[in-house]
């Protein structure tokens, strides 16, 4: 068997692969997010008639998720590489395998199933049907044909490809916790994240200021509200709506919303972020007026 | 000439719980197909995996047969005019028109021949239709809004008549002689013919039939482990599930520490089950061995990285089940009942902590003492554990096994670990294992049933998301297998709702005769142990001679009272009743009353049967008249504590 392949290798062969595929190549998003497909890359762009093919890199915040670097498999920051093919070709499982390929996967010598698990996200007024991808037991991908996105039935349907990095490479270099990946030679998962992951999840659950976050949460709704009339500003409007939904994970990571009070906060964001979509639609020309 | 048929839809891969029922309908609607335009032929199998549905059916005809029918015009009377137009939308000339006679008079008439139209043309017609019309819980669209709707995109479709293609389209796939072969094994296409598919697919690597694919997983598991003595844990569902998950299945053997064996073995056969789909492994005594299987969807695993990989992942979760355990023990059950405000029952209903008081009052109201009561405070604690959140079918049961774990005492912590069985309406589901647990499993449901109806959430048709008919079907199986006392209510929503749940329960399950059920439960069903009781004893006087015959005058006794308008209940003037049939009828009665009625039947009878021949009831003294009834009245009530016997249908077909 050859070495597998170090964290960044892994990074930059999937890039290339996509690349080579005709995906444009994007950064990560710069506002926090709890998962790739929050970004305005996915949410934005699966929405309208016009094809685009995607890949990036996303850094995804889940604050409650956070173990203080103790936990071998749990991180309060994980990247995702985030796939999104618009309209899926008839390949695409082909094109997802090869992937697999690209980063030392030798397919004759694994098993891959793929296993029924719908996605939904009610905050984003998403879902999608799809299976999660396993490869010898481990749940390497999710892999989602959207129906719906912002409430919108999806013009094209896109195929959205997540690889969780973490996982996947910690499987090729068979390391027992995701901080002894090798990163870059010489280099560690833990020399490069570790610090982060202690201070965040000191912050996170200890010391983020409650008071202050419920006003900023006040605040960026507010700013939202305010954008979503204007024309010409939906993107500094989603900006806004990924602000609310951080500072919800925040809330509740410190344990400060209460059963009751949940469904109500997620029932606000999903409010900005189905106007935002609607607002986008318009914009793009894909819808003739704004609801009201 | 006949000819056979192939039918297979290349799919992405169907969740497998979906793909039986969706064989099932696609068989039934092919046939119908068949039958519905006289094509001859019957589908004669219908086989699947993950990637592909196929039919195959066997003597169609090569074209429909031509018919011919007489198609009735205008009256004779309308002349040659009518004629002339009903002969042009004939597309034939009035000379070639007859006439025929029917009740309403003469009319024109022509034999109107319809060639039968080739098979195969009508097969490319109507599979697309029927195709897209399999039923499926979820559908999805993959070409774009609007588009067509399957559970998965399709990707080939194989369409064989004989030797023909039968040529359609569905989402821009066309159909043709060529299928695919295992993704990573065989990923190409290859033509195939009717008679060579399935060894085709074999060579692809694909094995097309399930019963293989069970039958190679069953040989192989018992290969892996015979050797050693060990032996899978018996799981149909799972296996249901593997089968339908694979289309090359191979079984492999794994293995994990034996420390993490003191964890608990419904938890470690959880984890396996319900998050890796893997088998469990039992040694000779039942005891979980550290093994467990693996199948994977391929043929091999020549380096082993698939048996490392699968021990990988079942480490890490194994590892995060001995945290959850360690984490929750900092916090005792007791501990936690005040958590469950703010864990919502329903939102209508209020939280689970509402839910539990209400449970113990239950509880109580049914006898339950000290243990049974205790168990019922704690019993929905276990929801707030992070073992329940992570695993939740194992809830209930993680409250067992922690109540035990935390010094309460054996009673209590089997009723929690017990208190939602049975778990599905699968009649051998065990009903909970002791007393104590009989209570808490009720008591539960029944507040669950009452709550429910109370706000209007009754089940309608197959909606039933509160699981209401199962915890009916509990309730009355716990109260009659368990040998616990529950009194039903007789009357309102609810109570027509668990009648219906008693009558099928005693009918389809226990098999006793409908006619047999409705009359036992006519004479009272709120203590469901004694009509059981009741219902053994009318099935076993049932067969004897002259057990139906006297029901035949129970039910004519009945119209008459009915009839006479007569509800004056059962006491009579002795004096009055003639000498003969009458009184020899009365004397029978009281004879026999302390009697049961095994022992009565046999000589009551006569006396009835002679009563009815020589004695009028409808007498014109209208004293007399209302003695007779009363008499008949009294002898209804006189079994009526057992039965309503006017019920029994008497009149059965030889």
């Amino acid at each position: 068997m050859s070495t597998p392949l170090s964290f960044q290798e892994t990074v930059l062969a999937l890039k290339k692969y996509w690349s080579e595929r005709g995906c444009i190549i994007q950064e990560p998003y710069d506002v926090e997010v709890g998962a790739g497909t929050m970004a305005p890359e996915t949410f934005l762009r699966v929405l309208g008639p016009s094809p685009y093919n995607v890949a990036y890199v996303q850094p995804s915040r889940r604050p409650a998720d956070g173990r203080y670097g103790e936990n071998p498999n749990r991180l309060y920051k994980h990247q995702q590489l985030q796939v999104i093919l618009k309209p899926a070709p008839a390949d695409v499982i082909d094109l997802y395998l090869g992937s697999l390929t690209a980063i030392g996967v030798d397919l004759r010598k694994h098993d891959i199933k793929f296993e029924e698990d719908n996605w939904e996200a009610p905050t984003l007024g998403a879902w999608g049907i799809g299976w999660q991808v396993m490869l010898d037991g481990l749940e390497i991908s999710q892999f989602t044909y959207f129906q719906q996105c912002g409430g919108f039935d999806l013009d094209l349907i896109p195929a959205e490809l997540t690889y969780g990095l973490e996982r996947i490479v910690a499987f090729l270099q068979n390391v027992d916790s995701v901080y002894d990946i090798v990163w870059a030679p010489g280099f560690l998962y833990s020399d490069v994240r570790l610090k982060d992951e202690q201070e965040f999840s000191k912050y996170n659950f200890e010391l983020a200021d409650v008071g202050m976050l419920w006003q900023l949460f006040d605040l960026h709704e507010k700013e939202c509200q305010r954008l979503i009339k204007i024309s010409g500003v939906v993107l500094p409007a989603y900006d806004q709506v990924l602000k609310c939904s951080h500072i919800f994970n925040l809330l509740d990571s410190r344990g400060a919303i209460s059963v009751t009070e949940r469904v109500g906060v997620i029932g606000r964001v999903r409010k900005l972020a189905l106007g935002v979509a609607d607002a986008w639609m318009v914009e793009i020309g894909a819808k003739k007026e704004a609801a009201a | 000439m006949s000819l056979p048929f192939l039918l297979e839809i290349g799919t992405e891969e169907i969740p497998d719980w979906m793909i039986v029922p969706a064989l099932n309908n696609l068989q039934d609607m092919f046939q119908a197909l068949l039958d519905q335009q006289v094509l001859g032929g019957r589908v004669t199998s219908v086989d699947a995996t993950p990637r592909r549905l196929v039919l195959r059916a066997e003597g169609l005809l090569e074209r429909q047969a031509d018919v011919e029918e007489l198609v009735l015009g205008p009256a004779k009377s309308a002349g040659a005019g009518a004629a002339g137009g009903f002969a042009k939308k004939m597309g034939t000339t009035a000379d070639q028109l007859g006439t025929q006679t029917t009740a309403k008079g003469e009319y024109f008439a022509f034999a109107k021949r319809t060639q039968g139209q080739a098979t195969v043309a009508i097969l490319a017609r109507e599979l697309p239709n029927l195709i897209l019309k399999i039923q499926w819980p979820k559908t999805m669209v993959w070409n774009g809004k609007g588009t067509e709707r399957f559970i998965r995109p399709i990707r080939w479709m194989l369409t064989l008549l004989g030797r023909a293609v039968v040529g359609f389209e569905i989402a821009g796939v066309h159909s043709s002689s060529t299928t695919w072969g295992h993704r990573v094994l065989a990923n190409r296409q290859f033509t195939v013919t009717i008679d060579d598919h399935e060894h085709v697919l074999r060579e692809l690597s694909v094995i097309l039939s399930a019963d293989e694919r069970r039958r190679k997983i069953k040989t192989e598991v018992d290969a892996l482990l015979g050797r050693v003595g060990l032996h899978v844990k018996q799981d149909r569902d799972l296996m249901e599930t593997l089968t339908y998950l694979t289309e090359y299945p191979t079984p492999i053997l794994g293995s994990f520490d034996r420390s993490y064996l003191s964890l608990p073995k419904e938890v470690l056969v959880e984890v396996m089950r319900h998050h890796q789909k893997y088998l469990s492994v039992e040694d000779s005594d039942g005891k979980l061995a550290p093994h467990f299987i693996a199948v994977m969807n391929t043929n091999g695993d020549p380096d082993r990285l698939v048996r490392q990989g699968n021990e990988k992942v079942l480490r890490a979760r194994f590892n995060d089940a001995r945290f959850f355990w360690d984490q929750d023990q900092k916090k005792k059950l007791e501990d936690r009942v005040e958590d469950l405000k703010t864990v919502t029952f329903q939102a209508q209903l209020g939280s689970y902590y509402e839910k539990t008081q209400r449970v113990v009052r239950w509880v109580t109201d049914l006898g339950g003492e000290e243990d049974a009561q205790r168990a019922a405070l704690l019993c929905k604690c276990d929801l707030t554990t992070d073992m329940v959140k992570e695993f939740t079918d194992l809830q209930g049961i993680v409250g067992g096994l922690y109540a035990r774990a935390q010094g309460e005492n054996e009673e209590v912590a089997q009723a929690i670990y017990d208190h939602y069985k049975p778990l599905s309406m699968d009649m051998e589901d065990p009903v909970p294992s002791t007393l104590n647990g009989c209570l808490v499993s009720m008591a539960d449901k029944w507040d669950t049933l009452v709550e429910c109806f109370r706000v209007g959430m009754a089940p309608t048709g197959s909606r039933d998301p509160f699981g209401l008919r199962r915890a009916a079907q509990g309730i009355v199986r716990i109260s009659t297998e368990g040998q616990v006392n529950f009194e039903l209510p007789q009357h309102g929503e609810l109570a027509e709702f668990m009648r219906d749940r008693v009558e099928y329960y005693f009918r389809d399950v226990h098999g006793f005769a409908y006619d047999e059920v409705r009359a036992c439960m006519a004479a009272g069903w709120n203590d469901l142990l004694d009509l059981w009781r009741r219902l053994r004893r009318v099935q076993a006087i049932r067969p004897t001679p002259d057990f139906e015959l006297l029901a035949k005058s129970f039910k004519r006794i009945k119209n008459i009272l009915k009839q006479a308008a007569y509800s004056d209940g059962g006491s009579y003037r002795k004096e009055l009743f003639e000498t003969g049939p009458e009184l020899e009828l009365y004397n029978e009665i009281v004879r026999t009353k302390t009697q049961p009625l095994e022992s009565r039947i046999g000589p009551l009878r006569p006396k009835v049967d002679l009563f009815f021949d020589k004695v009028l009831v409808n007498a014109p003294d209208p004293g007399i008249r209302r003695n007779r009834l009363a008499l008949l009245q009294s002898l209804l009530t006189e079994f009526s504590d057992v039965a309503d016997f006017s019920e029994i249908v008497t009149e059965r077909q030889p």
